[in-house]
């Protein structure tokens, strides 16, 4: 047991929650260079201390901690999402199913159990848009797009898309005509939503592979629209 | 509770801060917190309900200071200890109590796919019948609990339309507060833009919020 443990995690808990790095999400800035890890932070040391005495009380298992976080950085993400999406663009019986009981729909694809959180889908269509937001905390569908980016669950975000949606979708590039009914979904219980996007004009030649290629986080969100080329920029 | 955290329909936050080519965690130290909060959770030991007021009680500066992970963690080391599992001590020695006899983690490695997809659920299967019907014009209560709930303050007193009945959940004012499951029905509720935000919003558009029965009256 080194000092260092000890003064951390003392520190941790009469600091109770004070900012353990100086990089707030505020300072999360667009092509913010992410090298924390060069010199181990207050924040890296504290979380150390505190697996540790969780392992050797026995209360975690240190692989299931690798285990989870290798499953949220590389087995779950939006390539899931894409996948549901582009099964109900190239197969009509699958988006009914996927309107009418999410959940299972997607369950079929291997991404949820019935057991887990409830889905619903929600379908864009060129007079409705759909936006998903959790104004309380960070609700989002981990199961078919794996962990939310930060702006999600930022106050920017969780603030303003509810009462000015547009102006906030103005913000993704994303400008919507008077003539489309806007609707922003708040995930205030256990519900999660998944928005199924309009597929582009000219991808009628597509594999349903090349269709989930197309698919990005932010248009499963509501704040972008597929194109019908998976071009650079956004995610 | 009136707290930061219930932020929609403010005005005051910024600009949305894209950042392109996110990566899942933003430091390793973040993915640990993340994955210590799943497997601690395998416990038992409280809901997710708990765990999201711990997020709400944190001071309103310090909610808006502090990063997501960060407030993970302080939540973290809050149920740990208020839960029983580590003492106070514990956590202040960084070492078990001597006495402390070692646990078997309930969440191993072999496990991981299968608790993925088996999370518990806070859907309940059991009858309580609807205090409401699709397509039932209804207002959403004016209360202003000070512990754990999910009516946010934009949508209080403001009249809607049920759109979907999703079934029976926990009530999470109760289930937050080990008070009880308290099941009843949750349902999507229609607003329009214009009856939560005035003149200022477009007359086509809509918000839908997921409410409780108990969050809801006829209107």
């Amino acid at each position: 047991m080194t000092t260092n443990r000890r003064d951390f995690l003392a520190g941790s808990l009469s600091a109770a929650g004070a900012a353990m790095t100086p990089s707030a999400p505020h300072a999360h800035e667009h092509q913010h260079e992410h090298d924390h890890q060069a010199v181990p932070s207050d924040a890296t040391l504290r979380v150390k201390a505190l697996e540790s005495l969780l392992v050797e009380k026995g209360l975690v298992d240190r692989t299931a901690l690798d285990a989870l976080v290798d499953t949220y950085e590389n087995k779950i993400g939006p390539r899931n999402g894409a996948r549901v999406v582009a099964r109900a663009w190239v197969d009509p019986a699958y988006k009914a199913r996927l309107l009418a009981d999410a959940t299972s729909a997607i369950a079929e694809l291997g991404y949820v159990s019935k057991q887990g959180d409830r889905m619903v889908a929600l379908e864009n269509t060129p007079k409705v848009h759909n936006v998903i937001v959790c104004t309380l905390c960070s609700c989002y569908p981990w199961q078919v797009l794996g962990l939310p980016p930060v702006w999600y669950k930022s106050a920017p975000y969780r603030s303003r898309v509810v009462i000015d949606p547009r102006g906030v979708l103005r913000e993704f590039g994303l400008e919507l005509t008077e003539d489309v009914e806007v609707r922003v979904w708040d995930s205030t219980a256990e519900l999660r939503y998944l928005v199924l996007p309009e597929r582009p004009a000219g991808t009628e030649n597509l594999t349903e592979e090349q269709l989930a290629g197309l698919v990005t986080r932010d248009a499963m969100v509501g704040v972008a629209k597929v194109a019908p080329h998976r071009a650079g920029g956004k995610a | 509770m009136n707290g930061i955290h219930d932020m929609g329909g403010m005005q005051d936050m910024g600009p949305v801060q894209y950042e392109k080519n996110e990566p899942v965690f933003h430091a390793r130290w973040e993915s640990r917190v993340f994955a210590m909060m799943i497997a601690t959770g395998a416990w038992r030991k409280w809901n997710l309900d708990a765990f999201r007021h711990t997020r709400e009680v944190l001071p309103p500066a310090e909610y808006l200071e502090t990063g997501y992970y960060e407030q993970w963690f302080s939540g973290l080391r809050d149920l740990l200890v208020r839960r029983g599992l580590v003492t106070a001590a514990e956590i202040e020695s960084g070492v078990p109590a001597p006495d402390a006899v070692k646990a078997a983690p309930p969440l191993t490695a072999d496990m991981i796919p299968a608790a993925l997809t088996n999370r518990i659920s806070a859907n309940r299967n059991v009858l309580v019948p609807p205090r409401f019907k699709v397509g039932q014009r209804i207002r959403a209560r004016n209360i202003n609990p000070t512990g754990h709930t999910r009516l946010p303050r934009y949508a209080r007193g403001k009249i809607g339309t049920v759109h979907l009945d999703h079934g029976v959940f926990v009530f999470p004012d109760t289930n937050a507060h080990f008070l009880g499951e308290n099941p009843q029905h949750v349902y999507s509720v229609r607003f329009a833009a214009r009856e939560l935000w005035g003149e200022q919003a477009a007359p086509q558009d809509t918000v839908y919020v997921d409410m409780w029965d108990d969050y809801l009256e006829p209107a």
